[in-house]
């Protein structure tokens, strides 16, 4: 118990999934521009990330390792989250369409997110039991929704700032993006598995 | 500026005019993530350039026979076909590399730049142009890690060629103190966000 609470807030604050270790970046820099499409990738990738880490983590126990297979890990696990985020697709289509009407847009876009990926194979790396490997996909995902929304906030106010010619658009959201990782950077060493 | 010749227009792209890291803004996360050292920039940025060539080459001819509905999850099982032989590759000749790289080298195959160049370039454009398209983007992808890498590395550490003791080269004297900040993450997001707005300023410049 106490260790899956350590996984949950070391990968939600200290090991902050974007601010900390760089994975998902694409998406943090390309929808954070609203706070409503921020919300809609965050529960998207809530959803696919924690289904994604456990999906491959049984294929990869149960399956690649007894075939010894360990050597397809990359193209299986792309094909997986390809599939599963092909699969989401068209199961929320048909049973929820307002739920696919916020996330639908943001589907296709996951499959090419390293977060989803890193997530993946990371809980194989780590040599997480399957609980444990579950959560960290969770806290994972909540990490990189967090750090999605609080840069959406700023950014909906840095829109009316004035920013120096050269430095307007992406060069200042990354380095809005450095100052937040700054602020997360208080929580390193808190807490070490 | 009248470049006829479509292989130079092929190759100078992807350096320059649709650079992927200061232009386009994909790839990113091995961008930031790698770069604390310029050894670790470098490797990265050359593994990419030689999954980009090998996947555009293998797209570009195989392309008559992948049926159009099917096309991404094609493109996907080349890349990471290739990117699987990197990894084992580097593992092999390059053990230090592959520990520092760690999960960014299987992370190549959702490099938004190879999955572009393939769906964008290769799989409409003959063999030979893609081989030379993917040569210009890798070019472009590695000579932007090794610039941010290098910045990040002379200011954080005050070396070159580090993190091997053997290898690095102090650049200071005695008296310098490292900027630390650069070689954490927050560096990262600083230093590529005043890079990029010096490429702005250079591309309005040289109006490019």
């Amino acid at each position: 118990m106490e260790r899956l609470l350590s996984i949950i807030f070391i990968y939600i604050l200290v090991e902050n999934f974007v601010l900390q270790r760089f994975f998902g970046i694409c998406p943090f820099l390309g929808v954070s521009r609203k706070m409503e499409t921020a919300v809609g990738m965050s529960m998207a990738v809530i959803f696919v990330m924690s289904m994604a880490t456990l999906v491959t983590w049984l294929l990869y126990t149960f399956v690649l390792i007894p075939l010894n297979l360990e050597y397809l890990q990359i193209v299986t696990f792309i094909l997986v989250i390809a599939s599963l985020v092909q699969l989401v697709e068209t199961t929320l289509r048909k049973i929820s369409p307002t739920l696919y009407q916020g996330l639908g847009i943001f589907l296709p876009l996951i499959t090419t997110n390293c977060a989803i990926m890193a997530v993946t194979l990371l809980a194989v790396r780590e040599e997480f039991a399957f609980i444990e490997a579950v959560v960290f996909g969770i806290a994972a995902s909540i990490g990189f929704s967090l750090a999605l929304v609080i840069m959406a906030g700023i950014r909906e106010r840095l829109e009316l700032a004035d920013v120096p010619d050269v430095l307007k658009g992406s060069a200042v959201t990354l380095i809005t993006a450095g100052i937040l990782s700054l602020a997360f950077q208080g929580f390193r060493g808190m807490l070490t598995l | 500026m009248a470049e006829h010749n479509p292989y130079v227009d092929d190759l100078s792209r992807g350096i320059i005019r649709e650079n992927p890291v200061f232009r386009l803004l994909l790839g990113m996360c091995p961008v930031l993530g790698v770069t604390a050292y310029f050894i670790n920039g470098l490797g990265m940025g050359l593994a990419t350039t030689a999954v980009v060539i090998a996947s555009n080459v293998v797209i570009a001819s195989l392309k008559n026979y992948i049926p159009a509905q099917v096309r991404i999850p094609c493109f996907i099982v080349v890349i990471a076909t290739f990117v699987t032989m990197v990894e084992m590759v580097l593992q092999a000749f390059q053990p230090a590399l592959y520990e520092a790289l760690g999960v960014f080298v299987p992370l190549i195959v959702v490099n938004c730049v190879i999955l572009g160049r393939a769906e964008a370039f290769a799989s409409k454009k003959p063999v030979l142009r893609s081989l030379v398209d993917g040569v210009g983007v890798g070019i472009g992808f590695t000579l932007a890690l090794g610039i941010l890498a290098l910045v990040r590395e002379v200011a954080g550490q005050g070396t070159i060629m580090g993190p091997d003791p053997e290898s690095a080269i102090l650049l200071f004297g005695e008296g310098f103190e490292p900027m630390g900040l650069f070689g954490q993450p927050p560096g990262a997001f600083i230093a590529l966000g005043l890079l990029l707005g010096l490429a702005n300023v250079l591309f309005k410049k040289l109006n490019i």
